[in-house]
């Protein structure tokens, strides 16, 4: 009897087990989806294109370690973004701009291309958001992001308008240049309003993209400005404009010539 | 503020009721929000002020509701600012309100009594009076008036300013009160004194909006003068290609960014750049002589006045010249000449010369000297320098060019600053570019009231209210008779400038030093001495401030000072712009105004305490003579206190009246403690010295009303341009110019190696009127040689270091590093620096540094990419952070002449920490 009744029970518990497991993965896949659609984390300096990321990390956390500091912490349920995965938040903490990128370095798999150069990394791209309460474009001097920007000229620079409602003073306005910006934060970190007016946002969410067939001819060598790309990946070649099918059809409405005269 | 209108009412009463619909009660910020969003900020009071931080001197509006300040916004109506501010502007009413705000004076004590090696502990104003009464009177009665000393502040209200140089001056009978100010403007003073007999810029900040041209020279004016800059910058966008700025520096800056030309030279060779100009002038005959002739003489003096350091410093006595010094000097470079310091006590003292002595001084400053010796950019190429020297020399020869030169501390806070305050002075009046809209040598202010205060009410050890001066007997008798003291009162000899004060503390000299509204011991050079003497040796500091500051931790006794808006006042900014502002809140706790501290502490003294015979070193006869008869005479009574006879005088004890128009819904602590109208007293006193004299102020009512005066207020009428017809009334019509400033009007003959005996004395102006204003003044046109800094990068300490501001931080930081924005903003001072000589020393960026110098050290972070770009070769550091005291490196070398610390050239190595 005694024996039936573990039998059974042990049946019971592990058909519970199983539901509960079945059930709970299914609520922690759903979490970490919906954190993963809703959010953005920004990523240490060198991390390799989203796509190739995710399977690369292996939330080991040495990066982590490396970093002297603090800036970087691997994500937790609830906070957004991928669970385990390094990120940081530059409000909290920016960047540093370590000259010898200590958390790359200390990369195990090469999610975080190890001999990444610090000025050319990545890691996101900050974005004068809000020009209504930034106080520089009400005419103030303050430009502490400009200021305190590690690539100071380069990443961030000052724009220059006249004032016209005191006719006599000037604007300094901050203007970010994504061909340097490295997504390191001190601009966010430093921004003097309560709530930041300059953020730093992953490329993906905040980058538009020009088509190909304007240049500013004032600039026409202007550098990389897209998401960080390891240079070990070859980039992909983009599709040809006049391949046969655009050609057949081009050709097709060529051939179309009736309404074109009585 | 808006007015309430029909809309406006419809979106406060909407959110009033959306909320209440929804059964919430607003929190009140929110509603307040609402409130203000719809232009009625419920309960807000606003009234006008200024801005508590730099020289610019920006027109505030201050909100107050509950006794605290809630906001603050630009004045619109301000004419400097126009409704902007900078940063530390935009925090102004948060640097009140910081967590470790003083409230109570705090002693150190041991066993319940006073005791150095004591902790601090919490008094009462009585029994802090009591000690420092008992110390004060101590130290007189051991070492006469000059055992005791002020260090005073270039931050105070003019009242405070003029309170504290009375009781000091006129009540202790000690000349040993001197400001702040003494390091960052007395070799402006000196410079306006010796050229145009008076002190205090000719032009106003809307020459900026007149001038072609602006060049600076050692001004970072982009960081330090925000608001001007933005002035400047607009001059840039909106005149048309005409408009050049040229940044002369001896790094690059934020102002290279909207120069059309940047010259960065090595440190003291703007002395030599400026002569080059001098030359170009002359040479190439664009002296404009008609203005020359008519008002203007050639001038020089000594060149061997030493560094201001202390005299058993070896060059103090001799100095062996550099190569580059024999050629400025006319000497044979091939020879060594060690030179006497002959001239160290009387390094003021200058003659007239020809114009053909003048040329033939400027003779050795060519192109090729000049350019080889300045250019401060080793990876720059010789031949390009050159070029920018010779556009520069030609932007300010320029016919039909206007062209204002602007300086501040690159200039004043130079071991030759005196001397290069009056080069400039001297290529702007050769070309008669000097006094007129958009042509003038500017020197800017550090301070909010350097100017106003500092300068205008006589806080140094040598002056006296007006430009008058402590060592003249005429100047003395002035103002004796409008401070109704008897004769003989004031001190003859000049007091301890601010350095000599350290000096004398580590000497024992002094034994009892006060400082109110600065932070002395953080911002002298060389800090590690003067720490020391003041917490190892027998004596007592007493230290005014609202946040525990370095100079609190080393001080005595510490006095809770109430912050700006908590008191009445007046600062006067560079423009000679004078601006009033009412108290707005009460301070915090026990914490009381720097006046009412003056006041209250000179009611400890009798007249029979002080106004007897005492002992002063110096002065004939090895003493001041006993005035009690005298005031006897004048109707004092022995028995009477300072504060009665100094401040609580018969006919000037207006009474308060809350309801006065001026003061009506504002309090005034002082006045209702005093019992009268303190600061409208003290006004009205002031005032007397300036009328009539080039100094004229307006009634104190009549601030009350306007957003600052520019004196000379005549008739009602501020002044522009000073000395130049038309716009100054003390101009007489057909003049053109009148330099009328009356100081060393009288100058003897010499030519280039001195005097000449028996040549006589000439004389700068021919003419005054029957209230013994010149009619006919003249300015003087200085010949000054290059000099080196005495301590230069050796292979011991092979950087140059410079110190200096940011923009985010005011000076040591007390208010701004209390405001947490700004903390965040910029939270350490980096030792900035070239990335090459970084990699020298196995440093790169962030890293950990430790700078040394013979005197001291400190460790920081490096930057070798930030807002100051270094060239090889030299180093820069602000000095805003208490926890990297660069001050303990720097050297306490002065311009001999002014007295002020050259804070920008010493010599450091730096090492991996």
């Amino acid at each position: 009897m005694a024996k039936d009744k573990t039998r059974r029970e042990f049946i019971f518990r592990m058909a519970r087990i199983g539901a509960l497991t079945s059930v709970g993965g299914m609520a922690w896949g759903w979490m970490i989806n919906l954190s993963g659609n809703q959010a953005f984390v920004l990523r240490p300096p060198g991390a390799l294109p989203k796509s190739e990321y995710g399977g690369a990390c292996i939330k080991c956390g040495l990066c982590v370690e490396a970093c002297p500091y603090r800036t970087l912490a691997l994500t937790r349920v609830g906070e957004g973004g991928a669970v385990g995965i390094p990120r940081f938040v530059p409000r909290a903490t920016p960047c540093y701009m370590c000259p010898d990128v200590p958390c790359a370095r200390a990369c195990p798999t090469g999610a975080l291309e190890r001999d990444v150069e610090i000025t050319r990394s990545r890691m996101g791209l900050a974005v004068l958001v809000d020009q209504e309460n930034c106080i520089a474009f009400q005419g103030l001097r303050c430009e502490v992001c400009y200021r305190v920007c590690p690539l100071i000229d380069k990443a961030i620079s000052l724009q220059y308008r006249p004032q016209e409602r005191t006719g006599v003073h000037a604007f300094f306005e901050p203007v970010v240049h994504s061909d340097s910006c490295t997504g390191c934060g001190m601009c966010e970190h430093a921004c003097i309003l309560e709530e930041a007016a300059i953020k730093v946002f992953p490329h993906a969410l905040v980058q538009g993209r020009q088509g190909p067939g304007y240049r500013f001819g004032w600039k026409e060598k202007s550098g990389v400005s897209q998401d960080f790309k390891s240079r070990k990946t070859e980039p992909k070649r983009e599709a040809e404009p006049w391949n046969d099918k655009e050609l057949d059809h081009t050709l097709e409405t060529l051939e179309d010539v009736k309404g074109l005269y009585d | 503020m808006k007015s309430f209108n029909r809309r406006n009412f419809l979106k406060a009463s909407l959110a009033a009721s959306a909320a209440s619909v929804v059964g919430m009660k607003l929190p009140e910020e929110v509603r307040a929000q609402f409130m203000e969003k719809a232009g009625i900020p419920e309960g807000w009071k606003w009234d006008k002020a200024v801005c508590r931080f730099c020289g610019t001197g920006c027109g505030q509006l201050i909100a107050t509701k509950g006794g605290r300040i809630i906001a603050v916004k630009g004045d619109p109506e301000a004419p400097v600012n126009r409704g902007l501010n900078c940063i530390k502007g935009y925090f102004s009413a948060k640097i009140m309100y910081g967590r470790d705000r003083l409230t109570k004076p705090l002693l150190r004590m041991k066993d319940g009594k006073f005791h150095k090696k004591g902790k601090f502990v919490p008094v009462s104003w009585e029994q802090a009076f009591d000690e420092m009464e008992r110390q004060a009177k101590r130290w007189m009665a051991e070492k006469g008036p000059t055992g005791v000393s002020l260090f005073a502040s270039g931050q105070y209200t003019i009242d405070e300013g003029y309170a504290a140089a009375k009781f000091w001056k006129a009540g202790l009978r000690s000349n040993n009160i001197d400001p702040n100010a003494r390091h960052c403007m007395a070799s402006a003073v000196v410079g306006f004194y010796q050229t145009f007999g008076m002190d205090e810029p000719q032009g106003n900040y809307e020459d900026i909006e007149y001038t072609d041209t602006v060049i600076l020279w050692g001004a970072n004016m982009a960081e330090m003068h925000p608001i001007l800059w933005s002035r400047v910058t607009d001059r840039k966008l909106t005149g048309g290609p005409k408009i050049k700025i040229v940044n002369l520096s001896t790094f690059r800056n934020r102002c290279s960014d909207m120069a059309d030309l940047e010259i960065i030279f090595k440190p003291n060779t703007d002395l030599a750049i400026l002569n080059y100009i001098a030359r170009y002038v002359v040479e190439n005959n664009h002296v404009n002589w008609d203005f020359v002739k008519k008002h203007t003489v050639f001038a020089t003096g000594p060149y061997d006045i030493g560094y201001g350091l202390r005299g058993s410093e070896p060059v103090e006595r001799e100095v062996t010249l550099t190569r580059a010094e024999a050629i400025a000097q006319r000497k044979n470079p091939d020879k060594t000449h060690k030179i006497k310091q002959n001239n160290t006590a009387k390094p003021v003292k200058h003659w007239a010369i020809s114009f053909e002595d003048y040329r033939k001084a400027l003779e050795p400053y060519s192109l090729d000297f000049v350019a080889k010796l300045a250019k401060g950019d080793d990876e720059e190429d010789l031949a390009a320098f050159k070029a920018k020297l010779v556009k520069l020399a030609e932007l300010y020869v320029e016919k039909d060019r206007s062209v204002m030169s602007f300086w501040t501390m690159g200039f004043n806070q130079h071991v030759r600053g005196s001397w290069v305050n009056e080069l400039a002075y001297a290529v702007h009046l050769l070309l008669g570019k000097q006094a007129t809209p958009g042509n003038s040598a500017f020197s800017l202010t550090g301070q909010p009231s350097a100017c106003g205060t500092a300068r205008e009410v006589g806080t140094f050890a040598h002056r006296l209210p007006a430009d008058m001066l402590v060592p003249v007997a005429a100047h003395r008798k002035r103002t004796e008779k409008l401070w109704k003291l008897p004769s003989g009162t004031l001190n003859p000899v000049v007091g301890t400038h601010a350095v000599k004060m350290m000096r004398e503390l580590e000497d024992g000299n002094i034994g009892f030093f006060w400082c109110q509204v600065t932070n002395p011991f953080q911002d002298f050079a060389n800090l590690n001495h003067w720490i020391r003497a003041a917490r190892e040796l027998d004596n007592f500091i007493v230290c005014s401030d609202a946040y525990p500051t370095i100079s609190a931790k080393v001080a005595d006794l510490i006095l809770p000072s109430a912050m700006i808006y908590e008191k009445w006042g007046a600062y006067g900014n560079a423009e000679r712009r004078t601006q009033h502002w009412r108290q707005q809140v009460k301070a915090p706790g026990e914490a009381k105004g720097d006046l009412w501290q003056i006041m209250e502490f000179s009611k400890r003294f009798k007249l029979k305490e002080v106004w007897k015979s005492v002992p002063v070193k110096k002065a004939k006869g090895g003493g001041l003579p006993d005035v009690l008869a005298g005031a006897q005479a004048m109707g004092y009574s022995p028995e009477d206190t300072l504060f009665e006879v100094l401040f609580a005088r018969e006919g000037r004890k207006y009474p308060w009246n809350p309801n006065d128009p001026v003061a009506r819904g504002y309090p005034n602590d002082i006045a209702e403690e005093q019992g009268f109208f303190v600061h409208r007293a003290l006004w009205d006193e002031y005032r007397e010295f300036g009328i009539g004299e080039g100094h004229d102020l307006a009634e104190f009512d009549a601030y009350h009303s306007v957003r600052g005066l520019r004196w000379p207020v005549v008739d009602g009428k501020e002044t522009l341009w000073r000395f130049s017809e038309g716009h100054d009334p003390y101009v007489p019509k057909g003049q053109g110019f009148n330099f009328y400033g009356p100081l060393l009007k009288k100058i003897p003959r010499g030519d280039l190696d001195g005097p000449i005996k028996g040549a006589g004395k000439v004389a700068l102006f021919t003419k005054k009127n029957r209230h013994g204003m010149i009619l006919d003044g003249k300015a003087k046109i200085f010949f000054r040689p290059f000099a080196e800094a005495p301590e230069r990068p050796d292979e011991e300490y092979d950087l140059w270091l410079s110190t200096g501001r940011v923009l985010e931080h005011w000076h040591s930081g007390t208010m701004t590093r209390r405001v947490p924005e700004l903390h965040r903003a910029v939270p350490v001072a980096q030792v900035f620096m070239h990335p090459a000589d970084a990699e020298k020393r196995g440093l790169k960026r962030n890293d950990l540094a430790l700078l040394e110098s013979r005197r001291g050290k400190v460790t920081t972070r490096v930057e070798t990419q930030g807002r100051n770009v270094m060239p090889r070769g030299m180093v820069f550091v602000p000095w805003f952070d208490e926890h990297v005291l660069i001050n303990k490196l720097t050297l306490d070398q002065t311009c001999p002449m002014s007295k002020e610390t050259d804070f920008k050239k010493c010599a450091v190595r730096v090492t991996r920490a």
